[in-house]
């Protein structure tokens, strides 16, 4: 008995010191904590142009790393709960319907970049909000197949309340607002057009003209919608998609050979304005980095990269707009827009109301 | 066939033991396997230990060869005390009942598992398992799958795994427990032949009485723990030490007496005693060779219960008026038969006074 | 004994008890009101007995599919079964997202059912169920045929011809065997199904929630850690429940077996009936395996221009693609963390069976059942437990690439840890008894006698461990790392975005994990069939 106790004990130190010297390896190689490097924290969309990160480690002498950390509201609540002890220097892509929450567990640090000034008026924080920079804003608006309306030879609609008409009939498909962020940015958006009182009953027109829900924007827009690349494949059959603005210069950019005109269009009546915002995280191990980083994110190469990187629109004042955008999409003039502060206050009853509403 | 070997010296000269038990327990729960028992074995000797199963003898072997730890007591080999060494450092050799052949390696893989655990070069490895499988008697089985060899085949291997390290004890725990019988008594007279040819120190036990006489020198009978008697083949036969004894090696005709001069009384009459047996109350054994048939009017009448062949002998289970049941043996001509009534008489050569 | 219950205490219980306790002591006190609070919610309710019955049902309906097949494939010799073993092995790696576009192409619209029958599924529960059946169709397979396999046909035999019918036979001689077998298949699928996230969501569609989704909004979305954590213990009291009926059916079954080398039972099958039951398992197969994994193959290569390998191509070039490094690396990235975390299972799983085989009473069977826990446990909340413990060195492996096969292990260990204990169990310690007096040190012995019978089963948990790590997403997603994406991260990125290129590229990206999967178990069969040839 005791040969097999000892023998156990051996295989178990063996082992242990197998994980540990893995542990440790890994563990130095991935400290982040010395002044030449600075992290930054984000969610699994941000991208950018290998180029335009090593010019900026270049120049600054700052080492980048991106840790990506799930979908956006899954990075914004592990930042809060991770807050005084960060995982890393910076972080983006907290956007107007979670800033608040940010805000208020204080997260980030007060600093304002170099070139806050040039950030466009309509993108500012009321009160000067030093704590988080814009970076980069969206429209989630409803896309429509080009060739489904030539076709029927009908006229796509422009707003929310084209929506509800009799012609465009169960050809509306959206996503589940308590886990799809462009589903609870559509129904943020009939909130901010028909007030407290009146999206309720838009809704319940929009439920009898026939809207279909599904869980996710893949499922809806690479299913469902008629117009996208993957739903011409499966068939799909739905010729009304909530998605973004930037959608169909994608849909260009992403085909081979590229066509001369975008497959789908969007509603330019029925957007909601998304805005996404960067912090220095209070507690961050290379401040000085930190600075460094927030300060590039505003600046004018970054800016003029990220559109295609991230399809979405540059916050800073005189920024290309990239050739494709220009050709292929829309400027969206008068996007439903609402304060962080409304948002959170009211987005926990809105969708708990949406959801008996729409899916029971 | 069982004192043809030359021994180096008297059972239990403590100078020359190789083996030696001082006051060994085990003990499993409230029961003892091993209670105080106190064991030499000289080298080159073959010692059997004997006994039904429960008896402890396998656990004997196991505490030998360092498998089982012990309450009390110490396990000396070639002079060192055994406590703490491990059981891949005692340099025993233990065939195990069932064999234990590693299933997943041929037979050669098996036979030279021992000598890769000490290091012994490939080419002497090779050479050895040869030797030995000529040994057993399974030359060139070296690439056979054990799985495909038949009980005693495996038993041969077994035996060839056992002794090719050369260990300093070889430990047999039921050797040829699953062999038929006939195959049985042929294997039996091998090992004896080949141990005596080797040389090699035994302890073997064994719950068959026949295979432990044909192959000890010397019996250790085993009964809950404790030694019940010990000596040669011969005096284990002759004078059982106890009824215990006397029952498990098979002799039932066993009685309460009173000894008075030459004769005791018993419920079979008068049996006659050997000379200079103490006056008094005991239990007596006659054996069945000591049970003369004799003319129905001129001893204890008897019917006849039941008429076994046993090749050189019938055995007759004879029902008396009063007392227990007798077994006697009688040549195959003479025996009754069943129903018929005989008398019987006792020959004093045969009847022992247990303790 | 001692770095398994290590291992488990700091990567799983606490990091797992820390958020809950966030949740429920949010400034010193307890405030276990929360729990009947959360409770009396009538949505909260429905969400629970939806998730278990969709379980139970799950599971009925996968034994049933399943256990045929797991006859055929033990007991039939027939052409190409190796590569169908491992095929059917490659939807229990396929993320979710990918699997669900594909089932739909068979019961969703314009798919097979509706063109044949007009029949639509999706949306619908049976959508749910049927996809769980493809997802741990392998599950039940694998492990009861392997048991089946190696069962001796003449006790049936026997029970045969003491006038038992041949249903009789098989109820009362062969089911009983296989029970413990069966049972821990159906704890798996179980567990495994109980926690759906993906199917659920993308066939069930909106309506259908489980407590998985649950959590995951409460915790991801909300930050509602105090509902979360209430669902947590109601997900663990479930869970719990469920491991304690099995062992205690495990320990009224479990009996010595008498097992054979299952190349032994194989044969071709005779007699129409024989026939047509390997004819029935290879339709279900085809149908409910080979056809979605087929559609996404298809539309891998069914480029604009036809068919053709563009979307392979641009698979390798980083500009213009959703990361910053060709998608072609995930690759890579998936197989270093499958590696890594298939190690750790087994040296982990290992340990812990080696332990559990030596040991026996009440502590170590609950420390049994605690390995299984991580199955049955929300990714969200060990990923948030994760951020919150292991933030303080020498543990801050919060940003370690590290992390991730570590969460993948703890979902690997339990297969190795099921796999491995019942051909532990059966190594006679006479055996080890046998090589220690001929001179084996414990180790050696080990070494010389148990790991070569239980390499085999070593292999199949590796296999499996290797399989689960490779198409890992729920761990992986929920926990921070550096930009190298393993392959189901990858996809679902591409999916997420919208273009013809993107769209095709994570079809190519599936159908390469497919690939890598299928070849790397068919390596470990090839490995496993090689070396038990020479040996048993």
């Amino acid at each position: 008995m005791s040969t097999i106790k000892k023998a156990s004990v051996t295989a178990a130190a063996v082992g242990l010191g197998l994980v540990a010297v893995t542990a440790c390896s890994s563990d130095s190689g991935s400290k982040a904590s010395d002044s030449k490097s600075v992290t930054l924290v984000t969610h699994d969309s941000f991208n950018v142009s290998k180029s335009v990160l090593k010019d900026f480690e270049k120049t600054s002498g700052y080492k980048v790393r991106v840790l990506e950390d799930g979908d956006a509201g899954q990075a914004v609540n592990k930042a809060i709960l991770s807050k005084g002890n960060p995982q890393g220097d910076v972080f983006f892509g907290v956007d107007n319907t979670l800033l608040s929450r940010a805000l208020d567990n204080d997260v980030f640090a007060s600093y304002e970049a170099k070139g806050a000034d040039l950030i466009l008026p309509q993108y500012r924080l009321a009160g000067g909000e030093k704590r988080v920079t814009p970076i980069d804003s969206g429209d989630i608006c409803v896309n429509y197949d080009k060739k489904y309306f030539a076709d029927k030879k009908l006229a796509p609609p422009k707003t929310l309340d084209d929506l509800i008409k009799p012609q465009y009939k169960n050809l509306l498909v959206t996503e589940n607002a308590s886990t799809s962020s462009p589903g609870l940015g559509f129904v943020l958006g009939t909130a901010a057009k028909y007030g407290d009182d009146g999206w309720e009953s838009y809704w319940k027109k929009l439920k009898a003209n026939g809207v279909k829900v599904v869980d996710g924007w893949e499922q809806a827009y690479n299913e469902e919608f008629s117009g996208s690349a993957g739903g011409k494949k499966v068939k799909g059959d739905r010729p009304l998609v909530v998605s973004y603005a930037s959608s169909p210069p994608v849909e260009v950019l992403y085909a081979k050979p590229q066509p001369k005109e975008a497959p789908t269009g969007v509603a330019t009546g029925t957007c909601f304005r998304q805005v996404e915002y960067a912090g220095l995280l209070e507690g961050a191990k290379n401040e000085k980095g930190g600075k460094a980083l927030l300060d590039f994110m505003i600046s004018k190469k970054f800016q003029d990269d990220m559109p295609l990187q991230m399809f979405v629109n540059p916050v800073r004042e005189a920024a290309q707009t990239p050739e494709l955008f220009r050709k292929f999409g829309v400027t969206v003039d008068k996007p439903q827009t609402m304060a962080p502060k409304k948002i959170a206050d009211n987005r926990e009853q809105w969708v708990k109301s949406w959801t008996s509403l729409v899916l029971k | 066939m069982t004192a043809t070997r030359a021994k180096s010296g008297a059972a239990g000269a403590a100078a020359e033991a190789l083996l030696r038990l001082e006051d060994v327990t085990v003990r499993f729960g409230a029961g003892a396997a091993l209670d105080g028992v106190g064991l030499d074995v000289a080298e080159h000797e073959i010692v059997c230990v004997l006994g039904p199963s429960g008896s402890g003898k396998s656990t004997l072997l196991r505490v030998v060869a360092g498998l089982q730890g012990m309450d009390s007591g110490r396990v000396v080999l070639g002079g060192r005390d055994q406590s703490g060494v491990p059981a891949h450092k005692r340099g025993v050799g233990l065939m195990f009942q069932d064999h234990q052949l590693f299933p997943q390696r041929d037979v050669a893989g098996n036979v030279a598992f021992g000598l890769r655990m000490h290091g012994v070069p490939r080419a002497e490895q090779a050479q050895r398992v040869a030797e030995l499988l000529d040994l057993v008697g399974l030359p060139g089985a070296q690439k056979r799958a054990v799985s495909a060899l038949s009980g005693g085949e495996q038993q041969r291997v077994a035996l060839a795994r056992a002794l090719a390290p050369r260990p300093r004890l070889l430990m047999l725990d039921e050797p040829l427990g699953q062999l038929d019988r006939s195959l049985r008594e042929r294997l039996v007279v091998e090992l004896r032949e080949l141990f005596d040819e080797l040389g090699t120190t035994v302890l073997a036990v064994t719950h068959d009485q026949g295979e432990a006489f044909a192959l000890a020198d010397r019996v250790v009978v085993m009964r809950d723990g404790r030694i019940a008697q010990s000596g040669t083949p011969l005096e284990v036969w002759r004078n059982p030490a106890d009824e215990f004894v006397a029952r498990f090696l098979g002799f039932d005709n066993v009685v309460d007496a009173t000894v008075t001069g030459e004769a005791a009384d018993t419920v079979w009459g008068k049996v006659p005693v050997p000379e200079g047996t103490r006056e008094g109350t005991c239990r007596l054994l006659v054996r069945p060779a000591g049970v003369r048939l004799v003319g129905a009017r001129d001893g204890l009448a008897c019917v006849v219960a039941a008429r076994t062949f046993r090749g050189t002998h019938v055995a007759l289970q004879l029902e008396p008026l009063g007392g227990p049941r007798l077994e006697a043996a009688c040549a195959l001509r003479h025996a009754p038969a069943v129903g018929e009534t005989v008398g019987v008489a006792f020959d004093s050569g045969d009847v022992v006074v247990l303790g | 004994m001692a770095l398994p219950v290590a291992f488990f205490g700091v990567f799983f219980a606490y990091p797992v008890a820390a958020i809950v306790a966030r949740g429920l002591k949010p400034d010193g006190s307890w405030r276990f009101g929360r729990i009947t609070e959360v409770l009396g919610q009538s949505d909260i309710q429905q969400v629970l007995w939806f998730t278990t019955w969709q379980a139970l049902a799950s599971t009925a309906l996968t034994l049933l599919v399943a256990l045929p097949g797991a006859y055929v494939f033990a007991r039939f010799e027939f052409r190409g079964k190796q590569v169908l073993r491992a095929v059917v092995t490659v939807p229990f790696v396929l993320p979710t997202v990918v699997v669900g576009t594909a089932f739909l192409a068979l019961i969703g619209r314009g798919g097979l059912f509706d063109e044949l029958w007009g029949m639509r599924l999706d949306t619908t529960v049976w959508a749910i169920l049927l996809a769980h059946v493809f997802f741990n169709y392998a599950v039940v397979v694998r492990t009861v045929g392997g048991l089946w396999a190696q069962l001796d046909p003449r006790q049936e035999e026997a029970a045969r011809m003491l006038g038992a019918s041949r249903a009789r036979a098989w109820r009362t001689v062969t089911l009983p065997a296989l029970a413990p077998a069966v049972a821990a298949a159906a704890l798996m699928v179980f567990l495994f199904t109980f926690t759906s996230f993906g199917v659920v969501q993308i066939l069930g569609g909106p309506a259908y929630s489980t407590l998985e989704v649950e959590i995951y909004r409460q915790t991801a979305q909300l930050l509602d850690l105090p509902t979360a954590a209430v669902l947590t213990l109601v997900q663990f009291a479930a869970v719990g429940a469920v491991l304690a009926v099995h062992a205690w059916t495990v320990r009224r079954r479990e009996s010595a077996l008498k097992l054979v080398d299952a190349s032994a039972t194989v044969r071709r099958p005779r007699g129409a009936g024989q026939w047509s039951l390997l004819g029935f398992v290879l339709l279900t197969v085809a149908l409910l395996i080979l056809l979605p994994l087929g559609v996404l193959v298809q539309r891998s290569f069914d480029g604009p221009d036809g068919f053709g390998f563009l979307y392979y191509e641009t698979l390798r070039s980083a500009d213009g693609g959703a990361f910053l490094v060709p998608a072609i690396d995930a690759i890579g990235n998936s197989l270093r963390y499958a590696v890594v975390a298939t190690a750790i299972a087994v040296v982990i799983g290992g340990l812990a069976a080696a332990a559990l085989t030596r040991r026996a009473g009440r502590l170590v069977r609950g420390f049994d059942a605690l390995l299984m826990l991580p199955l049955g446990v929300s990714a969200v909340t060990v990923g948030f437990g994760f951020l919150i413990t292991l933030d303080e060195p020498p543990l801050d492996l919060r940003a370690s690439w590290f992390l991730v096969p570590l969460a993948q292990a703890l979902v690997g260990v339990p297969f190795v840890v099921r796999t491995m204990l019942p051909v532990l169990r059966a190594v006679d310690g006479r055996l080890r008894e046998a090589a220690a007096v001929l001179g084996a040190s414990p180790l050696r012995a080990w070494r010389e006698v148990d790991f070569p019978l239980v390499r085999r089963a070593l292999l199949i948990a590796a296999g499996f461990a290797f399989a689960v790590s490779l198409g890992e997403f729920g761990a992986t997603v929920f926990i921070a790392r550096p930009d190298n994406p393993t392959l189901p991260v990858a996809v679902a990125r591409l999916l997420g975005r919208a273009g013809d290129l993107n769209y095709g590229q994570a079809m190519a990206l599936s159908t390469i994990l497919m690939l890598v999967c299928a070849v790397s178990l068919l390596l470990l069969e090839r490995l496993r069939t090689e070396r038990t040839t020479g040996e048993f």
